[in-house]
């Protein structure tokens, strides 16, 4: 087992990401992870909610995720799309209606674990970024053996589990405060 | 497919001022309360993150701030990993924001570059780092800045560049102005460059705002004391560098970003080339 040496540099604060992000964030197709007429390809979106309940439209949500067999993309080209390199990352600004959507396929895992997207959203009025988890929900064996899941309460792991739209896509509400919380991470 | 009823959306900031509108000096003293509320408590031993998520001097940020601490977890393979980039997806003039229309920028031209490292101070290379920010004048070209300065025919104010080997980035832009919004009455922020980065790992993924030295608004900006102490605010402000300074040319100034993450980065980030 490697040792890891003491840490010698103090890390950066963040800050938020403010409401005029837009125009320095945005790039074409930002949202396709995948195009939406490649085979397996879903809508993964959601809204984002204050603790009012309030829809918020001015946050921003990024996706990064393995491939549907479990393989980690080391693919470039996230910021300029060709249309078929699988690159696992997607960015999207929510709507006036607070809702963010992607075009992605399923997360794979390693044999056994539980896939899921890993999430950052920002928001105007967040001071900071969070990170969470959106898992999969058909696999309960996995679901149920996974580390962090097994260490919340039912309400809790509720919140980061995704739901299946009968469409084939997937829903997963983001709720930065009150009723419903969902459980951010910290590493 | 279908979408569920969405909640009432909240006006964005620019077009719905705080409520109660307080004055600068209760604004600056809830501030300070603040920060001598989070040294007693991390003198008696609480954890606090170094930016404050509850900090209500940012009225904004009352509703929209998690109540729960966070779950800490092992970060899994994917979170230890992040997106691949090259130069493949920027070009090099996205990095001179001075030179993307047919005219200059008004303003005080400005270099900033700085390196991008881990927590061993070793460089990022290949990262992805965006930049936005206001003109001279104080004004986004965002369409929701209502702010009545001027918009500048020759300065959208977004770059973009990927770190080299020594993870070392390079902007060409100008000096943003201070800028009103509607926090309280009279709240004007500290002139800054919004930065994004990447990092090699997920976890480490940071947006966060440059800024400028002496700035007369620091004591008085509460998205800048969101940071809870000092020595970190004063890792986000960029030091003037006179050796970056180009003759009849630009001012330059020089900002590194350290980037956060579990001890499970320090295995040997891979090398990319």
């Amino acid at each position: 087992m490697t040792v890891v040496p003491p840490r010698t540099h103090t890390p950066t604060p963040g800050q938020t990401v403010g409401p005029f992000f837009a125009f320095g964030l945005q790039y074409p197709d930002m949202n396709q992870v995948v195009h939406p007429h490649s085979p397996g390809s879903l809508v993964l979106g959601g809204t984002v909610t204050d603790g009012n309940g309030a829809a918020i439209p001015d946050a921003l949500v990024e996706i990064w995720q393995a491939d549907s067999d479990g393989s980690i993309p080391r693919a470039r080209g996230a910021c300029r799309r060709d249309g078929h390199t699988f690159t696992g990352f997607g960015r999207a600004f929510t709507t006036d209606e607070g809702r963010y959507e992607f075009w992605t396929r399923d997360p794979g895992a390693e044999p056994g674990r539980a896939p899921f997207f890993a999430v950052i959203v920002y928001a105007r009025g967040l001071p900071n970024k969070l990170h969470t988890r959106a898992y999969l929900p058909q696999d309960e064996a996995a679901l149920a053996a996974d580390p962090l899941l097994a260490g919340l309460a039912p309400d809790e792991r509720a919140t980061l589990i995704a739901s299946r739209t009968p469409e084939g896509g997937l829903h997963f509400d983001i709720r930065l405060q009150g009723e419903k919380e969902t459980v951010f991470l910290a590493y | 497919m279908t979408t569920p009823p969405s909640p009432t959306a909240a006006a964005p900031e620019s077009l719905l001022a705080a409520p109660d509108q307080a004055s600068q000096s209760a604004i600056t003293a809830e501030i300070v309360a603040a920060h001598a509320e989070a040294e007693r408590r991390v003198a008696a031993g609480e954890q606090l993150p170094t930016t404050l998520y509850d900090f209500p001097a940012y009225r904004s940020s009352i509703l929209r701030h998690p109540t729960k601490n966070p779950r800490l977890v092992d970060p899994e393979t994917i979170e230890l990993l992040s997106p691949a980039f090259g130069q493949r997806d920027v070009a090099a003039i996205e990095a001179d924001l001075t030179l993307q229309h047919a005219g200059e920028p008004l303003g005080e031209r400005m270099t900033v570059e700085g390196r991008l490292l881990d927590s061993w101070g070793r460089p990022l290379r290949n990262q992805l780092v965006e930049i936005w920010q206001a003109n001279a004048a104080g004004r986004y070209i965002h369409q929701r800045d209502q702010h009545p300065a001027p918009l500048d025919p020759n300065f959208t104010g977004a770059g973009r560049t990927v770190t080299d080997h020594e993870g070392r980035y390079r902007f060409t832009t100008i000096k943003p102005g201070p800028y009103p919004w509607r926090n309280h009455v009279n709240a004007w922020r500290p002139a800054h460059i919004h930065f994004s980065i990447f990092g090699s790992s997920f976890t480490q993924r940071i947006i966060t705002q440059m800024y400028f030295p002496g700035d007369p608004l620091f004591a008085l900006d509460p998205i800048y004391n969101s940071i809870r102490s000092q020595k970190d605010r004063d890792r986000l402000v960029g030091v003037y560098d006179h050796d970056l300074t180009s003759p009849e040319f630009s001012m330059g100034y020089r900002f590194d970003i350290v980037v956060d993450g579990p001890d499970a980065t320090w295995f040997e980030p891979e090398e990319e080339n």
